[in-house]
C-alpha cells in the first residue's frame, strides 16, 4: 500500500467525520481557495457527507477562473499577430473573452497556438522556431509563478531572443483580504491552498486571524487532511482563539520555499491586477522586474490591457466570492454546461461550477 | 512522484509506471534518488516529508488526539 493511501482510509475518515459533527455544532461557512481542493472535496464525496450546518464555498482558487476578460482579450490580440506562436497550458484554450471568443476559436481561424505541459516546454518550442516569437501565457498563483520565473532565467542563460511571457500571475493573500473586507461574503473560516503555501509559507496569511479574527488552516488534498482542518477550525472557534495553522507539514514548511520565492521576485515584482468578477486588487499581480523587461511580451508586442465588458448573465464573480452557489446561477446547467460554457467557472475542470455540474449534487 | 535518477538540474521521476522528467531549479532542498517530490508544471516544488506523514497517520490512529497548533 502507498504510504499516502492512509490519508483516505474510509474508517479513519468516518471517525473524523463523527468528531467533526461533535466539534462543529454552530453554522460554519468555510471557503477553500484552490482548484485542487474544490475537486478533492467533490470527488471524495466529502461535500455530500458534510452536515447541513457546514457550508463549503469555493473561492477564487482556480487560475483560469480568475483570469480577467481584458487579459483574455489581450492574449487573443497577441495570437493574431504575424509571427507569434502562443504557448499555453491547455485549460486556457476554452476560456471565453469578449463576445465569448476563445483561444480555440482563434486557433481555428489560423492563429498558431501550442499547448504545453510545462513553461519549460515553451523554451524548447522557441529554440525550435527561431524565426517566430514564442509567447507563453503566464497564468497561475504562487505555485506556478516560480516555475515561469525559473523558465525565464533559463531562457536568458541560453541567450534565447524569441521567448517572452504575458504575465497574468496572481497572488492569493491580497485576494483573501478583499474577500474578508467585503461584509457581504460571510466567510467564517478558510482552508488555505496546500501548494501555494508550499511556496509562500504561513506568514503571509497571519493577517486573516490577527486583523479579521477568522481561523485559517493550511492543509492537503486527501479527505483526512480536509476533515482534520475543519476540526481544527471548529476547535479554534469554540475556544474563541482564531489562528493560522499549518496541518500540511509533510509538504509545507512554515517558512515556505525561500528559493522559489527568491527566483519569483528576481524576475517579477508585485503590481495591481484584475480578477474576473472581483475587479482590481492592489498588489495582487506580478509584472516583470527591471532586470527582465526583455521578456515582457506586453512590451515586445506593444499590447496593453483594455476595458472589457463582463460576460452577460455570467455570475462567476459571485460564485468566486462565495455569495452564490453554482446551482443558484440562472444559467447553471441550462445555458451554461461544461460542453458549452458561458463563463470560466464552468470551463476549467477546477472551476466551482464545473465541479458542481460533474458531481451532479442538485440533480 | 518518486525520483529515479538525477542529472544536474533535471530529475527522472516516476509515478504508477508513468515516467517524466522534472526540473530542480526551484526546489529548496536538493532531493536524492528515492525521495518523493511534489511536482507542478514540470518543476519539483518540495520534497515530501515521510516522517511527518507517518506521524500524522499515527496521531489519527491513536484516537484522534488533535491538539491545536
Amino acid at each position: 500500500m502507498n504510504l499516502f493511501d492512509a490519508f483516505k482510509d474510509p474508517e479513519l475518515c468516518r471517525n473524523l467525520l463523527d468528531l467533526l459533527k461533535k466539534e462543529v455544532t454552530e453554522d460554519l461557512r468555510f471557503m477553500e481557495v484552490c482548484g485542487t481542493h474544490t475537486v478533492a472535496i467533490f470527488q471524495s464525496g466529502l461535500r455530500s457527507l458534510l452536515p447541513e450546518n457546514i457550508v463549503h464555498l469555493t473561492g477564487p482558487g482556480c487560475p483560469v477562473c480568475v483570469t480577467h476578460e481584458s487579459e483574455v482579450a489581450a492574449y487573443l490580440e497577441a495570437a493574431e499577430r504575424d509571427g507569434v506562436i502562443i504557448a499555453t497550458f491547455g485549460d486556457l484554450m476554452r476560456v471565453p473573452g469578449p463576445k465569448g471568443r476563445t483561444l480555440k476559436d482563434a486557433q481555428a481561424e489560423g492563429a498558431r497556438v501550442e499547448v504545453v505541459y510545462s513553461p519549460f516546454d515553451a523554451v524548447a518550442l522557441a529554440a525550435k522556431n527561431p524565426d517566430d516569437k514564442v509567447v507563453f501565457l503566464g497564468i497561475g498563483f504562487e505555485t506556478t509563478a516560480p516555475t515561469v520565473a525559473a523558465t525565464v532565467k533559463i531562457a536568458r542563460d541560453e541567450g534565447l531572443q524569441n521567448f517572452s511571457v504575458m504575465s497574468f500571475h496572481k497572488l492569493v493573500p491580497p485576494a483573501l483580504e478583499v474577500l474578508l473586507a467585503d461584509a457581504g461574503t460571510n466567510i467564517d473560516a478558510f482552508i488555505l491552498p496546500g501548494h501555494v503555501s508550499a511556496i509562500i509559507g504561513k506568514a503571509p496569511y497571519e493577517f486573516i486571524a490577527e486583523k479579521y479574527q477568522v481561523p485559517a488552516v493550511i492543509t492537503g488534498f486527501e479527505p483526512m487532511d480536509i476533515l482534520q482542518a475543519l476540526i481544527l477550525i471548529g476547535r479554534m472557534r469554540k475556544e474563541g482563539k482564531p489562528a493560522v495553522a499549518n496541518e500540511y507539514g509533510r509538504v509545507v514548511a512554515d517558512a515556505g520555499n525561500p528559493k522559489a520565492l527568491d527566483v519569483m521576485y528576481q524576475v517579477f515584482s508585485p503590481a495591481d491586477a484584475l480578477w474576473r468578477g472581483i475587479g482590481k486588487i492592489p498588489g495582487s499581480g506580478l509584472v516583470f522586474s527591471e532586470e527582465f523587461q526583455a521578456f515582457d511580451a506586453f512590451k515586445i508586442l506593444g499590447l496593453e490591457l483594455k476595458e472589457s465588458p463582463p460576460l452577460p448573465g455570467c455570475r462567476c464573480g459571485d460564485v468566486l466570492k462565495g455569495k452564490l452557489q453554482p446551482n443558484e446561477c440562472p444559467l447553471f446547467a441550462k445555458a451554461c454546461t461544461p460542453a458549452s460554457p458561458v463563463g470560466p467557472c464552468m470551463v476549467s475542470t477546477e472551476g466551482g461550477c464545473a465541479a458542481y455540474y460533474k458531481y451532479r449534487l442538485d440533480l | 512522484m518518486e525520483i529515479t535518477a538525477i542529472n544536474d538540474a533535471v530529475a527522472d521521476v516516476e509515478i504508477g509506471g508513468v515516467k517524466r522528467q522534472v526540473r530542480l531549479d526551484i526546489i529548496d532542498e536538493q532531493p536524492a534518488v528515492g525521495d518523493f517530490v511534489i511536482v507542478h508544471a514540470g518543476f519539483a516544488l518540495r520534497r515530501l516529508d515521510r516522517e511527518d506523514a507517518l506521524e500524522t497517520i499515527k496521531l489519527f490512529q491513536e484516537g484522534l488526539n488533535l491538539e491545536l497548533i
